[in-house]
């Protein structure tokens, strides 16, 4: 038997596979496909204190092994949400995170404090890295002094620990990450989407309306694996890695530069039972390779 | 829903840029209705990354069948498939066209544009199984761009073609075809799947002659089953309108649900 289970510090996982925001719905959509219980976790689609209409389609194009998407967050607020999805998802013995949104900070203080009065919620990642609800991909993780303080203000609201998710899009990844662990957030996940857009050379329009949107998938993995691997080296707190995972070896990647857990996204969309597969090949990989824990196998890149 | 890994292809038919199989799977058809879709893998590697939507075109007992046009990449790699391979298959997905017990014994169009024609020959039959009396308005650029015409006339069906450049039928768009026949008689339903001008056009002379009718849309998928909110289109539903997902809630719609968008 391995042991797949892994320790956040302020949570226990059964094991480090998670599904990522905004690719696995409000998790009831993947009941068809798989035991929700079988993964350590997901995180539900970014929420909003109210309700939101997203952009304008064409929302999605492919690229090269990614995708480039502009949903802009459409979905259902914090209300529809603790009444009507939360009670379905109370049944399963797995970690629910909820990735809170705000087009402001008091609207990101809204949302928490509205959610606090619900069980069943495992903690809060605060979405402070979409790319496509500001113009130009503005958001409060490029700047590390907006992100301090928002993480600050998000911790004195919740009584649920809080996940704090980056942005790729800026030029020194460690200094949010620092500025995150020093706002107080107890954990860090990332990489959130790149900025990117794609050009239909026929129309010479962008293909997407929104013109940019975030670039996920395959092809962003390296990035998001060397973010992830500057990050852990420059903070104390549990790193969740995330960014192209496809397979239990690109997953095992993270584990090994140090992240205590990983987040599948886009890999939903192709095989709606990619996290558990992905829990899987870490199973066998593990057996193969005769490690007994997984958490043993965490930051041990040799360098 | 179910995911069937390994669906063997048991048919393959071409004609020029179309495409014909037949798939091997008693897990898919079981469930399947017309108007509903599946989304295929077209590469085993991450490039292309996404599964294609393709709509249902036949069912039989325990296999499938799928009708396409190639369009770019996707679908150019999936016409390479041969005979005894296997594919990688999500569905039945979606809600389909709904069938009105009303239609028994009434006359009913189905309208195909090119392409769009993929989803109406499993209607087509289950509408007259239904008894309801089916004639098929079948519209492509040229003669090549009717394949399907002799498959629709075999099965029984009452088929009337139009082609732009008048090589077969009605010379003209299928719209016109379709004017000319409610100019004559006016069916009880309209099913319709093509290119957006067309199902636009089509939508007009239905909501002129006020003939209900159902649309099957197209747009852009991620996932197929309601998990990335990337196939929205703007959809009444006793509101104003509001982004709905085409996989989920339809792909088909009636016509007064949908807001057609401005030209332009
Ligand atoms: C519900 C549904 C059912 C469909 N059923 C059929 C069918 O039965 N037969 C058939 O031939 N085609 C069908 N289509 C269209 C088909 O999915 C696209 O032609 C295909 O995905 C294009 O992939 P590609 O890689 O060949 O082209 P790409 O290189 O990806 O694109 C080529 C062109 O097709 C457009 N396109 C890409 N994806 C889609 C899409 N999902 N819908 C519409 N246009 C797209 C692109 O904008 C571009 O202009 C259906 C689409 C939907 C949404
Ligand atoms: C369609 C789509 C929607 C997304 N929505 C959200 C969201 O609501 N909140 C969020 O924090 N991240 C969102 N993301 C980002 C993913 O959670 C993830 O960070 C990113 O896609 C990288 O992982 P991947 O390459 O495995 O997809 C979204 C990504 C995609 C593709
Ligand atoms: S294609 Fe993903 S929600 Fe419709």
């Amino acid at each position: 038997m391995v042991d797949l289970s892994v320790d956040l510090g302020f949570l226990k996982l059964r094991n480090p596979v998670l599904a990522a925001s905004g690719t696995f719905g409000y998790g009831l959509e993947f009941e068809p496909f798989m035991d929700l219980n079988s993964i350590g976790g997901f995180v539900v689609k970014g929420l909003y204190f109210g309700p939101r209409e997203g952009n304008p389609p064409p929302r999605l194009v492919e690229t090269a092994g990614g995708l480039i998407n502009a949903i802009g967050l459409q979905g259902v607020g914090v209300e529809q949400f603790a009444e009507e999805i939360l009670p379905r998802l109370r049944k399963y013995q797995t970690a629910i995170f909820v990735n809170v949104c705000g087009a402001s900070d008091e609207e990101y203080i809204r949302a928490i404090e509205y959610l606090n009065r619900y069980e069943g919620i495992a903690a809060y990642e605060l979405n402070i890295s979409c790319p496509n609800v500001e113009k130009n991909g503005a958001c409060p993780a490029l700047n590390s002094g907006h992100t301090f303080s928002l993480v600050k203000l998000a911790k004195q609201a919740s009584r649920l620990p809080i996940i704090a998710k980056l942005s790729p899009n800026v030029t020194d990844i460690v200094e949010i990450a620092k500025a995150a662990e020093e706002g107080g957030a107890d954990g860090i996940s990332l990489i959130n989407t790149i900025l990117a857009m794609a050009v239909d050379i026929e129309t010479q329009r962008p293909k997407l309306t929104n013109i940019f949107g975030g670039l996920s998938g395959p092809a962003i993995k390296p990035i998001a694996l060397r973010m992830v691997y500057q990050v852990v080296s420059a903070v104390k707190i549990p790193v969740i890695g995330m960014g192209g995972i496809m397979t239990g070896s690109d997953a095992l990647e993270f584990l090994i530069v140090g992240a205590k857990a990983v987040e599948v996204g886009t890999a939903n969309f192709i095989d709606p039972a990619a996290t558990l597969r992905i829990v899987g090949e870490i199973e066998d990989f593990c057996r193969r390779n005769d490690v007994k824990k997984i958490a043993g196998l965490v930051g041990t890149l040799k360098v | 829903m179910t995911k069937d890994p390994a669906a063997r292809i048991v048919l393959k038919q071409e004609w020029g840029n179309y495409f014909l199989f037949g798939v091997e799977s008693p897990a898919l058809a079981g469930e399947a209705k017309p108007g509903q879709f599946l989304m295929v893998r077209v590469s085993d590697h991450i490039d292309p990354l996404l599964r294609r939507p393709l709509s249902i075109h036949a069912r039989e007992r325990n296999t499938l069948e799928i009708f396409f046009k190639i369009a770019g990449r996707g679908t150019a790699l999936l016409a390479r498939k041969k005979e005894e391979d296997r594919l990688d298959i999500l569905g039945p997905l979606g809600a389909g066209f709904r069938l009105d017990a009303g239609l028994k014994g009434k006359a009913v169009f189905v309208v195909g544009g090119g392409r769009g024609i993929a989803p109406l020959y499993f209607l087509a039959r289950e509408l007259r199984t239904a008894g309801a009396r089916v004639k098929v308005l079948y519209g492509g650029k040229s003669l090549p761009d009717l394949p399907l015409k002799q498959k629709f006339e075999k099965a029984g069906l009452d088929v009337a073609c139009s082609t732009d450049d008048g090589s077969s039928g009605f010379h003209g768009l299928v719209t016109g075809l379709l004017q000319n026949e409610t100019n004559k008689q006016n069916p009880a339903a309209l099913f319709v799947c093509g290119p957006d001008p067309m199902m636009k056009k089509t939508a007009e002379i239905a909501a002129r002659e006020k003939i209900p009718a159902q649309f099957s849309l197209e747009s852009m998928m991620g996932c197929g089953f309601g998990a990335c909110w990337g196939c929205v289109k703007r959809i009444r539903k006793g509101d104003d309108g509001a982004w709905r997902k085409i996989c989920e809630d339809g792909p088909v719609f009636s016509g007064d649900e949908i807001v057609w968008e401005e030209e332009g």
